[in-house]
């Protein structure tokens, strides 16, 4: 009898899991769907709509979609190679002492709350650029990018790091016997042997960054335009749903969870390409 | 696999003892706040008269140890619904009720009054502006601090998030809407992000509430008048507002009239101006 309670007990748990996923997707989904499906709202004019005046009844959040994306792959451009080339001298070039103190140092990193990347952003990153660059307001989609950039390393490093490690040695010392250079080897053999797990350290990377809010928030500026340059400010998906819930009611509402499923969609859409890297890495 | 024994009774007896701890807890606020030892008001709402209501909340706790306040500071809006919805027994509002708001029977009670002041960096030359000035710059009209006799430079417009009543309250007296400000403003969530915003850039400009002034920034004089207490109290300064307290009368408490009496008693009145609000008698 004991037995099969205590089973129950632990599928429970393990069931928790899944039930708060449905519940969290199933509530997000009714609460942001409401305005289209009974207040005769056009989703259409949702996403491709300018304008966000809630308190004028005008919801259109392209310039945040915009914004997310840019921020995003800014990030990505920023952040990939020098997580990849960190990986790379981590697990191929560093002598071990020196690794023994990068390795724990890009994992700390990982482990600093994000409140606090945004705080330094604030104090350090947007004073910056607004004394040395001659912006006129340091809170701009650079700052964004220059944030979540770093934000996303260790998630880069650590997986990347992984993935080339787990290539076999006998790879190495066939291109080396062939009479390939270290650097050749590396780039010719060891990173194509490692490109499913190198593509998941970037995908997970980019989810990491669209997801993230808290640090954007503080260096943003939160502006409502389309982002036509670097310096512009920008308000992303994120920090418009966690900027304005809190005073929101009614439609407003409603429609910040609707922008909660937007960005959901772009989740899904990561782990679906995550899923899909993953079955083709054939491990 | 077989389990030992021990630690699956152990476990079990865990997670009864948690499950029922969490049960009781619930149980034991509910006799609480209706007739126990410690009977808690809760206070929700606006940012602005968020900091007055701690205050006062705490010289009141000194004197009434049997009543517990607690003030969550979630914005005007937010705590407008909660009062009534009955979430929170009272709301707190820096803007006067919407007619919607009023119609679901909601009292309010006039704790303080409030300034809004326009701030700029401190090296800033700009000192006095025209209502209307100030309409021109949130809107875009004026884009250059040179346009108001001052540096020739561009002019960042701080504002705060659609919903914040300081918002709706310095749109109002200025005469702008949510959709007329200029699209490029930079929004901050809360006075204190705004003040620190304006701090660090010597293009900003954007408002705050009274409480909030320091050294750290400029404040501007409004068609030649003072920001100031008294100023507002003889009607001289246009940015004030009116801090609420609101309730629904059958959720009110013995302990929240208590606390709303103490708030007006000249006591309460001396706590409201030394924390920088402005007292209603």
């Amino acid at each position: 009898m004991l037995e099969k309670l205590s089973g129950r007990v632990f599928l429970f748990c393990a069931l928790l899991s899944v039930i708060s996923l449905l519940l969290i997707v199933g509530f997000v989904f009714y609460k942001g769907s409401h305005p289209f499906v009974a207040e005769g709202y056009s989703f259409l004019d949702f996403i491709f709509g300018m304008d966000w005046v809630p308190s004028e009844d005008k919801f259109g959040i392209f310039p945040m979609i915009v914004a997310s994306l840019f921020a995003t792959m800014g990030a990505l451009i920023l952040g990939v190679p020098v997580g990849l080339f960190t990986a790379i001298f981590l697990a191929e070039i560093a002598p071990k002492r020196v690794a023994k103190i990068i390795s724990p140092a890009v994992q700390l990193l990982a482990g600093i709350p994000s409140v606090l990347y945004g705080v330094f952003g604030l104090a350090i990153i947007v004073p910056f650029l607004q004394n040395n660059l001659g912006l006129v307001k340091g809170q701009s989609l650079l700052a964004v990018i220059l944030v979540l950039a770093i934000m996303m390393l260790p998630t880069i490093v650590t997986v990347a790091e992984t993935a080339i490690r787990a290539v076999p040695k006998m790879y190495r010392e066939g291109s080396l016997a062939l009479g390939a250079s270290p650097i050749g080897t590396i780039f010719k053999v060891v990173v194509p042997a490692a490109k499913s797990g190198i593509m998941a350290a970037i995908v997970l990377g980019l989810g990491r960054a669209i997801g993230e809010t808290m640090a954007v928030i503080l260096v943003a500026g939160n502006s409502l335009i389309l982002p036509t340059s670097l310096t512009d400010s920008v308000r992303p998906l994120t920090t418009n749903i966690a900027l304005e819930m809190g005073y929101a009611f009614g439609t407003h509402q409603e429609m910040l969870f609707a922008t909660g499923i937007v960005l959901f969609s772009f989740i899904l859409l990561l782990n679906f390409v995550l899923a899909k890297i993953g079955s083709k890495g054939g491990k | 696999m077989k389990f030992n024994r021990k630690t699956t009774i152990g476990i079990l007896v865990l997670f009864l003892a948690a499950i029922l701890s969490a049960c009781g807890e619930t149980a034991g606020n509910d006799t609480g706040s209706s007739s126990g030892s410690k009977a808690t008001v809760s206070i929700s709402g606006s940012t602005s008269v968020g900091p007055l209501a701690e205050k006062l909340a705490e010289k009141f706790k000194d004197k009434n140890e049997k009543i517990n306040i607690e003030v969550n500071q979630i914005g005007s809006s937010a705590g407008i619904t909660n009062a009534t919805s009955g979430v929170s027994e009272i709301g707190m509002s820096s803007r006067d009720l919407k007619e919607e708001e009023k119609a679901n029977g909601l009292k309010e009670t006039i704790i303080a009054y409030d300034g809004i002041v326009v701030v700029t960096h401190p090296s800033n030359k700009v000192k006095d502006l025209t209502l209307e000035q100030v309409k021109q710059i949130f809107t875009g009209e004026v884009t250059n601090w040179s346009q108001l006799g001052g540096e020739d430079m561009e002019i960042v417009v701080v504002s705060r998030e659609d919903g914040s009543g300081s918002r709706d309250a310095f749109q109002e007296i200025v005469g702008y809407s949510s959709g007329e400000l200029i699209r490029n403003a930079i929004i901050a969530s809360g006075n204190g992000n705004i003040k620190t915003t304006v701090a660090t850039n010597k293009h900003a400009v954007g408002f705050i509430s009274f409480e909030y002034i320091d050294d750290s920034i400029s404040t501007l004089q409004i068609d030649g008048v003072e920001a100031t207490a008294e100023n507002v109290l003889q009607q001289k300064y246009s940015l004030s507002r009116p801090f609420l307290f609101v309730h629904k009368e059958e959720n009110l408490t013995d302990a929240g009239l208590q606390f709303i009496d103490y708030i007006l008693s000249s006591d309460g009145q001396t706590i409201v101006s030394e924390a920088g609000a402005i007292p209603v008698k």
